[in-house]
C-alpha cells in the first residue's frame, strides 16, 4: 500500500514520488502515443504501425511521408494537445471548485465557446478559422464573466460552480435559439461543431495550441503542490502559507485559456474535462488534482476516441466527441461498478 | 418554529398561488390573438364555440400542461437535492433527460415515431430506465450522494454520444431534436396532457410526503437513523419520485433543464432548509416561472414565439446568479 | 509553569505576536473594535470567553486569516498582512476549528503536508521533512496509524493527526481553536497535555481558544477573558480567575476553589436553587 518514495539528488534537489500514480502516467502516455501511432496508420490509405514509425523518423517512402506529416500527423497532435489540455483544464477546475461537477463542460465553458462558433457559423457564415476565432473569444468571455460573477472577497468554490451553472443555462439557451433559427445546412455543420471534431485539422491548428500549452503546463504544474494543499480548506492552507486567491486566479485563468484554445481547435469536445480526472484519480488511486495523470488521460481518451470513430464509422463519419463520451462515460460506469465491489466510496 | 414566521409562510404561499392564478390567465389571454378577461371567462366557463372560445380551450390545455410541467420539475428537483445533498443535482445531472433524449431520437430514427404524443411513452421510459441504471449503479441501498450524481454524470456522457451520433448521420432526426431538445410547451394538446396527467399528479403528492423524511436526512445519515428514518426507503422513493415526475414533464415538453435547479435554489433562499415548506413552494413557484416564460416568449417573438425551455434559461439564468451571490455561502 | 515563567523574563520586552488596535468584522457585523492583545513569547496563552464574544475572531485575526478592517496584528514587529505567506507559515501555524481532509487520504500523506512551507519546487521532500513528519506523528501517537485513511479514524484520533500536522509545520508559534471540541473527556486531557509538552519541552508559544474554563485555568500559562469583543482581563489564571470574573464574563454564579491536584483555581457554578432564588430576588 506505501507508494510513496522519495528521490534525493546530493545538492538539495529532492522530489516525492507516489509510484503507483507514476506508473499510472506512464502507462497512460504509453496508451497515448501507441494509439496516436495506430491512428496515424488509419484511413483510406492504411499503413501498418513500422511504417508509420519508419515515416515518422523521415525513412519512408514520400508519399508516406506525405500522408503522415502533412495530413494524419498534425490531427493526432491535434488530438493529443487538445486531450491534455482539457483533461488539466478539467482536473483544475474540478480541484478549485472542490466538486466533481465543478468541470468546465458544467460551468458552461464549451458552451461559452460553442455560443461563439455558433454565431460565427449562423449569422455570418463564417469560414473554420473565424468560427475558432469566435469560439476562442466565447470561451475567454464566459470564464472572465463566471469569475468576475463569483467574485465576492475570494471565489468560493461551489459560489463557482452555481454562478458557472447559471452563465452556462443562459448560453445554452442562447444556443438552442441560434440553432432554431438557422437553416437545415448550418444547422447540420453548427452540430457537428458542437459534438467536437478533429476532422482536417492542419498544423496551423497545432502550433498555437502547442505554444499554449508549453507556456502554461508548466506554470500550471510548478502551482500543483500549493493546489494540492487548498484540498484541505482555506484555513489550513493560508496556515500552510498558501496565497489561496492568488492561486486560484492564476490557475483559472490557465485553466480557462486551456479549455478555451482546445475548444476553438476541435469544438467542445464533451466529457473529456469532467471524465479525464476522474478516471485519473481512480486509476493513481492518491488524492489530489492529479494533474499530470489527468493530462495523459484526457490525451490517451481523446485519440482513443478518434481511432475508435475511424475504425468502426470511417475517417468523416462521426466526429470524435460522439466516442469520447460514450468511451469515457461508459469508462467511468465500469470503475463504479468495480470499485463498488472493491468497497471503496 | 416561530408563529410568527410561520404565518409569513403560509401568506407567502398564498399569494405565490395567486400570481400563479394570474400568470395562468395571462397564459390563457396573451397570444398571437390577444384575448381580454372577459373572453377567457366567456371561455372557460360558458363556452359556446364562438372563435375565442375555442382559442381559449387550445390555449388552456398549454396551460394546463405548463403548471403541471412546471409543479414537476420544481418538485423533481427539489427531491433530488436533497437526496444527493448536493444543490447542483437537478434532473439533467442525474441523466434523466439525457435518457428521455435518447429514447425519443431513437423512436424517430429508428422506429418512424413522427407524433408527440408517440414520443411521450419513450421518452419516459428512457427516463425510468437511466432512473433505475443511475440507481442500481449508484450502489442501491448504499447510494452516496456522490456515487449518485457521477453514475448520472457517466450515464449522460454515455447517452449524449448517442444521441449527437444519431443526429448528426440521420438529419431528419436532427430536424425533429433541435426543436424537441430546446423544450417547448406548443405541443401541449389534450391528448399530450392526459397521458402524463397520472404521473404528474401521484409524483407530486408522494413527493410532498416525502418533506419529512428528507428533513431527516439533510441532517446526515446517522443523524436520519437516529431520529427513525428510514434511509433506504427514502432513498428509494426519492428516485422513483423524481423519475416519474421529470420523467413525464420531459416527454410532455421536451428536456426544460434549468426550472428543476433554479426554482428549489430561490425557494431555499427565503424559506431555509425545511422541506416541508421547500416542497410546496417550489411547486407553485416553478410554474410561475414556465408559465411566464411562456408568455413572455410569445409575446417578445410575436407572432412567432420563443420556445419556453430559452426564455426560462434566459430570466432564469441572471436571477438565479444574483441570488448565489447575495447569499452568505451557497451552500445547500 | 514556573519553567515557563522563567523564559518569559529572560526575552527581550516586545513579544513576538500580537494585536495592535484591531477592529475585526465579518461583511457589516462587527465582533470587536480597538482590542488590543499582547501573547507573551512562550507562553500557553489560553483565551475564554462565552459563545460569540469572538474569541474564534481573535485567533483567525492572530492567524493572518481574517485581515482587520483597522489596525494591525504585528508578528516579529512587521504586520502580518505585509509578510510573504510561506515565511510567516514557518513562524506561526494554524489548527482550524473544522477542517476537511482530502478523499482518500492517509495519515502519513495528510500529516506531511505540513511540511508545505519549508519545501520548495526542487526541495520537495527532503530527509529532514521525513525526520519531523515521523517526529511528529510519534509525538501525537498516530505512528501507527500512518497507512490508515484518515476518514476511517475515529474523532479523536483525527484531532491528533491534524495537531500532528500542524506540529509538522515546526512553528515556534502554534495557535490551535478549540482543540478538544467533540473528544471525549480522556482524549481532552491527552490533547492538552500534549500542548503542555510542547510548550514547556520546546518552549513553543501556544494560543488555544478553550470552552472549558477549568481546563483553561488548570493548563494555561497567561488567560485573556473576553466578552463581547473586550479583553475583561488577562494573566495568570491565579490571578484573575475570581467568582466575581466569571461572573462578569459569562453572567455565571459560582465558586472558585484550589484546585485539589494541581492548585489552579477551580470554577464550581452555584447550584440551580441558590442561582434562581438569586435571581428571583434581583426582580
Amino acid at each position: 500500500m506505501k507508494t510513496n518514495r522519495a528521490v534525493r539528488v546530493p545538492g538539495g534537489l529532492s522530489v516525492r514520488l507516489d509510484v503507483r500514480a507514476f506508473t499510472v502516467v506512464v502507462l497512460l502516455m504509453l496508451l497515448a502515443l501507441g494509439a496516436s501511432v495506430l491512428l496515424i496508420g488509419t484511413g483510406d490509405f492504411p499503413m501498418s504501425a513500422s511504417d508509420v514509425l519508419r515515416s515518422l523518423a523521415g525513412q519512408g517512402t514520400e508519399g508516406q511521408e506525405f500522408i503522415v506529416t502533412e495530413l494524419r500527423l498534425p490531427r493526432v497532435l491535434v488530438g493529443l494537445l487538445v486531450g491534455a489540455s482539457l483533461g488539466i483544464g478539467g482536473a483544475l477546475f474540478q480541484s478549485i471548485s472542490r466538486n466533481p461537477l465543478g468541470s468546465p463542460d458544467i460551468l458552461g465553458l464549451g458552451q461559452g465557446a460553442t455560443a461563439g462558433a455558433l454565431t460565427v457559423i449562423v449569422l455570418f457564415s463564417g469560414s473554420a478559422n473565424q468560427v475558432a476565432l469566435g469560439a476562442l473569444a466565447g470561451g475567454l468571455l464566459t470564464g472572465t464573466a463566471i469569475y468576475v460573477l463569483a467574485w465576492k472577497r475570494g471565489v468560493h468554490g461551489y459560489r463557482l460552480v452555481l454562478v458557472g451553472i447559471g452563465v452556462s443555462a443562459v448560453v445554452t439557451a442562447v444556443n438552442g435559439y441560434l440553432l432554431t433559427k438557422s437553416d437545415i445546412v448550418d444547422a447540420a455543420r453548427a452540430v457537428v461543431w458542437m459534438t467536437g471534431s478533429l476532422d482536417g485539422r492542419d498544423w496551423d491548428q497545432v502550433w498555437p495550441l502547442l505554444a499554449l500549452c508549453a507556456v502554461l503546463v508548466p506554470v500550471v504544474l510548478a502551482n500543483s503542490r500549493a493546489l494540492r494543499m487548498t484540498e484541505m480548506g482555506d484555513d489550513v492552507s493560508n496556515a500552510l502559507g498558501v496565497r489561496v486567491e492568488r492561486l486560484r486566479l492564476v490557475l483559472m485563468l490557465s485553466a480557462v485559456l486551456l479549455t478555451a484554445s482546445a475548444t476553438a481547435a476541435a469544438g467542445p469536445v464533451s466529457f473529456v474535462a469532467l471524465t479525464a480526472p476522474q478516471l485519473a484519480r481512480r486509476l493513481t488511486r492518491s488524492p489530489g488534482p492529479n494533474l499530470v495523470a489527468s493530462m495523459c488521460m484526457g490525451a490517451a481518451l481523446l485519440v482513443l476516441a478518434d481511432f475508435v470513430s475511424q475504425r468502426a464509422f470511417g475517417a468523416e463519419q462521426l466526429p470524435v466527441g460522439v466516442v469520447t463520451g460514450v468511451v469515457g462515460g461508459v469508462y467511468l460506469l465500469w470503475l463504479l461498478v468495480t470499485e463498488r465491489r472493491a468497497g471503496r466510496i | 418554529m416561530l408563529p410568527g414566521r410561520r404565518a409569513i409562510r403560509t401568506a407567502g404561499l398564498l399569494v405565490s398561488l395567486a400570481v400563479l392564478v394570474l400568470v395562468a390567465l395571462a397564459s390563457i389571454a396573451v397570444g398571437a390573438k390577444e384575448l381580454s378577461l372577459g373572453q377567457v371567462w366567456h371561455g372557460l366557463f360558458d363556452a359556446s364555440g364562438t372563435y375565442a372560445d375555442t382559442v381559449v380551450s387550445d390555449r388552456l390545455s398549454r396551460t394546463l400542461l405548463g403548471l403541471l410541467a412546471g409543479a414537476a420539475l420544481g418538485l423533481a428537483g427539489a427531491v433530488l437535492q436533497a437526496l444527493t445533498r448536493n444543490p447542483l443535482a437537478d434532473p439533467g445531472l442525474l441523466g434523466l433527460n439525457a435518457g428521455a433524449s435518447a429514447a425519443v431520437v431513437t423512436a424517430i430514427t429508428f422506429f418512424g415515431v413522427t407524433s408527440l404524443s408517440g414520443y411521450v411513452w419513450f421518452a419516459f421510459c428512457g427516463a425510468a430506465a437511466v432512473g433505475a441504471i443511475v440507481w442500481f449503479l449508484g450502489g442501491r441501498r448504499g447510494a452516496t450522494p456522490v456515487r449518485l450524481v457521477l453514475a448520472g454524470t457517466a450515464i449522460s456522457a454515455a447517452l449524449y454520444g448517442y444521441l449527437q451520433a444519431v443526429m448528426i448521420l440521420d438529419d431528419a432526426a436532427l430536424g425533429r431534436m433541435r426543436f424537441w431538445t430546446v423544450g417547448s410547451l406548443a405541443s401541449g394538446s389534450d391528448e399530450a396532457v392526459m397521458q402524463v396527467v397520472p404521473f404528474l399528479v401521484v409524483g407530486s403528492l408522494l413527493a410532498l410526503l416525502l418533506a419529512r423524511p428528507l428533513n431527516a436526512m439533510a441532517m446526515g445519515d446517522d443523524t436520519a437513523k437516529a431520529l427513525g428514518a428510514d434511509l433506504n426507503r427514502t432513498r428509494a422513493l426519492s428516485m422513483l419520485v423524481a423519475t416519474m415526475l421529470s420523467g413525464a414533464a420531459t416527454a410532455a415538453c421536451g428536456p426544460i433543464v434549468f426550472v428543476g435547479l433554479m426554482v428549489p435554489h430561490v425557494v431555499r433562499s427565503f424559506t431555509g432548509p425545511d422541506q416541508r415548506w421547500i416542497l410546496p413552494y417550489a411547486a407553485v413557484l416553478s410554474p410561475v416561472l414556465l408559465l411566464g416564460a411562456d408568455v413572455l416568449g410569445r409575446i417578445v417573438a410575436r407572432p412567432a414565439e420563443l420556445q419556453v425551455g430559452i426564455v426560462t434559461a434566459i430570466i432564469g439564468g441572471p436571477v438565479f446568479i444574483l441570488l448565489v451571490r447575495r447569499r452568505r455561502t451557497a451552500q445547500l | 509553569m514556573s519553567g515557563a515563567q522563567k523564559k518569559n523574563t529572560r526575552r527581550s520586552t516586545v513579544n513576538r505576536l500580537s494585536a495592535e488596535n484591531v477592529t475585526l468584522a465579518y461583511d457589516q457585523r462587527v465582533i470587536a473594535e480597538h482590542l488590543s492583545v499582547e501573547i507573551p513569547d512562550h507562553s500557553f496563552t489560553v483565551v475564554v470567553g462565552p459563545n460569540a464574544c469572538g474569541k474564534s475572531t481573535l485567533l483567525r485575526a492572530l492567524s493572518r486569516m481574517l485581515k482587520p478592517s483597522e489596525g494591525r496584528v504585528l508578528l516579529d514587529g512587521q504586520a502580518i498582512h505585509s509578510l510573504p505567506a510561506k515565511k510567516v507559515a514557518r513562524t506561526l501555524g494554524l489548527l482550524p476549528q473544522s477542517s476537511v481532509a482530502p478523499d482518500g487520504i492517509t495519515v502519513g500523506d495528510l500529516v506531511a503536508r505540513g511540511r508545505y512551507p519549508h519545501q520548495s519546487l526542487l526541495r520537495q521532500w527532503s530527509a529532514e521533512d521525513e525526520r519531523v513528519v515521523r517526529e511528529s506523528m510519534a509525538r501525537t501517537g498516530v505512528a501507527d496509524l500512518a497507512e490508515r485513511y484518515v476518514d476511517e479514524l475515529s474523532g479523536g484520533q483525527r484531532q491528533r493527526v491534524w495537531i500532528a500536522m500542524a506540529l509538522a509545520q515546526e512553528t515556534p508559534l502554534l495557535l490551535l481553536d478549540e482543540p478538544t471540541t467533540y473528544l471525549d473527556i480522556q482524549h481532552q486531557i491527552d490533547v492538552l497535555d500534549l500542548c503542555a509538552d510542547l510548550h514547556e519541552e520546546q518552549g513553543r508559544t501556544l494560543v488555544a481558544v478553550l470552552h472549558d474554563l477549568n481546563h483553561a485555568a488548570r493548563y494555561a500559562t497567561h488567560l485573556i477573558a473576553l466578552r463581547e469583543g473586550r479583553v475583561i482581563a488577562q494573566g495568570a489564571p491565579k490571578d484573575i480567575v475570581t467568582a466575581e470574573l466569571v461572573e462578569e464574563v459569562f453572567g455565571l454564579r459560582c465558586q472558585v476553589i484550589d484546585d485539589p491536584e494541581t492548585g489552579t483555581p477551580l470554577v464550581v457554578p452555584a447550584a440551580r436553587a441558590s442561582r434562581t432564588k438569586a435571581e428571583a430576588t434581583k426582580v
